[in-house]
């Protein structure tokens, strides 16, 4: 229990790790085990800091001590012949307690956000990209391009931090002009200097980013619109974009949810490599929330491969869709779910008939009681940890905000994994 | 514990020992003098007939950071075809190019390697660096910081700033990110590549800052002189990759104006414009320079042909060589007004003109340095080629029929360009051992690795003596890590986790309210958050100890 005692203190540059852009420039008042952000904050930060701080196990519904439920959690574990270690929100302990008992008993890895991180990935693998990262961007970025979306309902924070800056290394007075590409711009936020917006189905994009190469490439076509727009305002923006002297597409690629994405990621990419043959111009793919990039590098660095991984052969094999959360639960190829979600009580298991082992954050509901719940501390409020923001350069620290008696995730599954050997 | 390693041939340059018998004592980790007669020896190992050196050190190989996680996630074809499989004792992980860290640790042990130092670890990203090492089993781990392009010092020198202030900063970034070097990558030529220029020769100016790769050159080896720091600023010329390159880089050995320099992977920085393809060996004019410049050292960064993947800082070389790629496909980055990377799989082809003079380039600068204490065996694992080949190119470099018979399968308009064929020169295992024991150690300014003596921490390798350098050095007979056998025939028989090297080089704390501002100003994180904490270091290293070596 908090001590009722603990005096009111204000604590700055905070962590926020509700977000891939984790921001750590945030200041909140801790009070017992209340945390409220004072400046710096957006509705996710609100959200992630004012959660539960107590929360109980329970086995089968009901209430049970840490020991028992970490006790029948490996259990479940032992008897499985396929489990599945899915959600992994988590910190860069969690990600690696996970994939050393994934090691351990031949378990499967892949993280809640990974069918759409998987679109980029994909085009990485298969032809790469040139990027950049966030204070490039507040910096250097003379035109933004964001491709279908906002941004910001996503990153709340984004354009404060990247794009509203004044003063930057290079000089006073700076206009960064922002277009919206297949997506509306965010209510609530003034954009300085000139913005616009050009009206695309984000299933068509991809096929303006194939005019929009071509146009590039200094190649005329026949068409007179394409992807929904005249095409005059693709040779614009063309131009506008060559003229550009550091120019940057940004994309939330949860946004890009269709069929085949990655040709439209892919698109975007090759197109940013066309510009770079006389100017200066960069993507930025946006993610990192969840803990997905930080799961995605704690297991790559360790393993050499990331998200839907098995490990029952005793050795890795990596298969993105073979290896999805969907198709194991929806085939049956799973046996056991291990659900890691410490950063959003809203990230709930998919629902299944599969038993399930629920290590999430407190005040957690389920449609379907889960077999074990063992709420866990969230990093970064309860417990110290580490994140990957969305660049993937930076993996900031993240501090203990209050007393706490959750467990973490590194926690449990050390605990998980010792009490294996205990059979 | 007293151990006793019974009449091993030992090669223990640093003590100047050269193939001699002798008994070795180990008690509680470290080297000892023999004991007296009465005491008892708890456990002995009769090494008659075996070859025994210091743990090997890599002081330049690209194991943990950004960029090679980028590496990692774009090549799931190359893990495929080498995965490891778990053991009671190890993990399961994959290999060859950008092995995961795991299998990096557990192969350099395997191979009788017990120290590996990054060599390039940007400020922002240095934490991801240390958790990379930090999993890293088996071996010793070091890193050099990267500065360079990074905008604050440009802007330093860019307003006439004293030598005081850049030295404060340089301190302040290598306790921050707790490393023991500082490295300069195309020196202010990421940072101009920003800019939309292309090349940033070594006189040339950037456009934005007004300041030259030489200015860059000049402060930075003047502060890591000044600061004390053991070893010399580790620089990566500009030029990577170019034909006639050459000129610049033995105007950047000039540029250190007499202060330490070490010129990393030296043969990619080595090329002439002569012959029918305009693209030559300059090895012999390198090789002279080095030689006839005391306080100049390199590393070879030899390339062997296969698969492998480049990355690097350069990213304005990386972007230049894209269309390259082998398969095709490349990632260039921009990195936080600090640094950018840059990382393109690449295959070495023996049948290619370029590539098999690359290879001949290398060996010529081995072989023609006549310093071994001044030319450190390394192929810049991954981009030269993965660091298990390292037991090949020992054999390049120890026997001139087996490096003759494979010059002579090469490119032939290639092998007309070298005068590989004519240099005799054999190394002798005692030369094998300055390379990769007793000089990087050295350099490193680490006093109680890469020797025998007693007080050394005793991190011993044990080969069969095999006339096939290779097959010896492929897969030692004993590795001993702090006095502890943890490699047995070329298998593990210990986990351990080894430590982590570091310098901690005094500053005025000023610096850290101009940092503190600058941050808070132009950057998306607080300055503060870039510092590395003792508790974090615990956490990454799995309990290693981080050893704080002194500044002069």
């Amino acid at each position: 229990m908090p001590a009722p005692s603990t005096p009111p203190r204000q604590v700055p540059d905070v962590s926020c790790p509700f977000c891939g852009l984790v921001c750590d420039d945030l200041v909140v008042d801790v009070s017992g085990d209340m945390i409220k952000v004072r400046t710096n904050g957006c509705p996710l930060a609100s959200v992630g800091f004012g959660a539960a701080a107590v929360g109980e196990p329970r086995i089968a519904g009901r209430p049970a001590t840490l020991a028992a439920a970490t006790a029948e959690a490996a259990r479940l574990l032992r008897t499985a012949r396929q489990p599945l270690l899915g959600g992994l929100a988590t910190d860069v302990d969690g990600a690696r307690a996970t994939a050393r008992l994934a090691d351990r008993c031949g378990a499967i890895l892949d993280h809640m956000n990974s069918a759409a991180a998987l679109r980029n990935v994909l085009t990485m693998q298969d032809s790469g990209w040139i990027t950049t990262t966030l204070s490039e961007i507040r910096n250097r970025a003379d035109l933004l391009i964001v491709a279908g979306g906002d941004i910001v309902s996503r990153f709340p924070r984004f354009f404060d931090r990247c794009i509203l800056n004044q003063e930057t290394l290079f000089g006073e007075g700076r206009q960064c002009e922002v277009l919206f590409l297949g997506g509306q711009a965010p209510r609530g936020v003034t954009l300085p200097g000139r913005s616009s917006t050009v009206a695309c189905d984000v299933t068509r994009l991809g096929e303006a980013f194939g005019v929009l190469r071509a146009l590039i490439a200094g190649r005329s076509l026949m068409a007179t619109e394409a992807a929904g727009a005249p095409m005059q305002v693709w040779q614009q923006l063309a131009t506008r974009m060559q003229a550009a002297k550091y120019g940057v597409i940004a994309w939330a690629v949860t946004d890009f949810d269709f069929p085949h994405a990655e040709l439209t990621v892919q698109a975007l990419c090759e197109m940013v490599k066309d510009l770079n043959r006389t100017t200066r111009f960069a993507g930025l793919p946006l993610g990192g929330s969840d803990g997905d990039l930080t799961a995605e590098s704690v297991f790559l660095w360790q393993t050499g491969f990331g998200n839907g991984t098995s490990f029952g052969q005793g050795q890795p094999d990596h298969d993105a869709h073979q290896y999805a959360t969907a198709r194991l639960l929806d085939r049956g190829e799973a046996d056991l779910l291990f659900w890691i979600s410490s950063f959003s009580a809203d990230r709930t298991p998919p629902l299944t008939t599969v038993p399930t082992v629920v290590l999430g954050r407190p005040g957690m509901t389920f449609a379907r009681e889960p077999a074990v719940f063992i709420p866990v501390g969230t990093p970064g409020v309860d417990h110290a940890g580490h994140l990957f923001r969305t660049d993937r350069v930076v993996a900031l620290p993240l501090g203990q905000l209050r007393p706490s008696s959750l467990p973490s995730v590194a926690a449990v599954l050390t605990a998980v994994e010792a009490a294996l050997g205990e059979s | 514990m007293l151990l006793k390693l019974t009449g091993g041939k030992l090669y223990d340059p640093a003590n100047g020992i050269d193939g001699v018998v002798r008994d070795l004592y180990i008690r509680d980790g470290r080297m000892v003098a023999p004991p007296a007669a009465d005491e008892r020896i708890d456990r002995e190992y009769d090494l008659s007939g075996r070859i025994v050196m210091a743990g090997a050190i890599d002081m330049h190989t690209h194991i943990g950071g950004g960029k090679l996680n980028i590496a990692r996630q774009m090549l799931p074809e190359d893990h495929r075809a080498d995965l490891l499989r778990r053991t009671d004792l190890t993990r399961s992980s994959s290999g060859h190019a950008a092995p995961g860290t795991l299998a990096t640790g557990y192969r350099y042990a395997e191979m009788g390697y017990t120290a590996c130092f990054e060599p390039a670890v940007l400020p922002v990203n240095a934490r991801q660096a240390h958790m990379e090492m930090g999993d890293t089993p088996m071996v010793d781990k070091g890193g050099y910081v990267m500065l360079g392009s990074d905008d604050f010092l440009l802007r330093l020198m860019a307003a006439g700033e004293d030598q005081k202030l850049i030295n404060d900063y340089v301190a302040w970034t290598l306790v921050a990110t707790r490393c023991i070097g500082v490295k300069v990558v195309n020196p202010g030529g990421i940072s101009a590549f920003k800019f939309n220029q292309r090349m940033l020769d070594l006189d040339e100016k950037h456009q934005f800052y007004g300041v030259t790769p030489r200015d860059i050159l000049r402060v930075l080896s003047r502060a890591v002189h000044e600061l004390g720091v053991p070893h010399p600023l580790h620089v990566h010329s500009s030029n990577l990759g170019l034909p006639g390159n050459v000129e610049s880089t033995l105007g950047t050995i000039r540029a250190s104006e007499g202060l330490p320099i070490h010129l990393t992977h030296i043969q990619f920085h080595s090329y002439g414009t002569e012959g029918d393809r305009k693209f030559s060996s300059a090895a012999a004019r390198i090789a002279e320079a080095i030689n006839g410049t005391p306080n100049a050292s390199c590393d070879v960064g030899q390339i062997l042909f296969g698969q492998t993947v480049t990355a690097s800082g350069d990213a304005m070389a990386q972007h230049r060589n894209s269309g390259l790629a082998n398969p095709k496909k490349f990632v260039v980055m921009d990195i936080e007004c600090d640094a950018g990377c840059g990382v393109l799989p690449f295959k070495y082809r023996d049948k290619n003109f370029v590539n098999a003079l690359q290879w001949a380039i290398g060996l010529e600068i081995f072989l023609l340095a006549s310093d071994p204490w001044r030319v450190f065996l390394t192929t810049d694992h991954p981009n030269g080629a993965p660091f298990t080949t390292y037991p090949h190119l020992i054999r390049l470099l120890m026997d001139r029929t087996f490096r003759n018979d494979r010059l002579a399968q090469l490119n032939v308009d290639a092998q007309a360009l070298t005068t590989l064929g004519s240099i005799d020169r054999e190394y002798t295992l005692n030369e094998i051992a300055i390379l990769t024991r007793a000089a990087p150690a050295k350099l490193l300014g680490i006093s109680d690795i890469g020797h025998l003596a007693p007080g050394a921490v005793a991190d011993i390798t044990v080969y069969r003596d095999h006339a096939d350098r290779e097959r010896m050095f492929t897969s030692p007979e004993y590795v001993f890590k702090d006095g502890e056998v943890i490699v047995r025939d070329g298998r593990i028989v210990k986990v351990t986790w080894g430590r982590y090297h570091t310098v901690q080089p005094a500053y005025d704390r000023g610096i850290e309210k101009r940092l503190r501002d600058y941050y808070e100003r132009f950057q998306t994180i607080r300055a503060d958050h870039l510092r590395i904490s003792a508790e974090e270091m615990d956490v990454f290293g799995h309990g290693a100890a981080v050893l704080t070596h002194p500044c002069r």
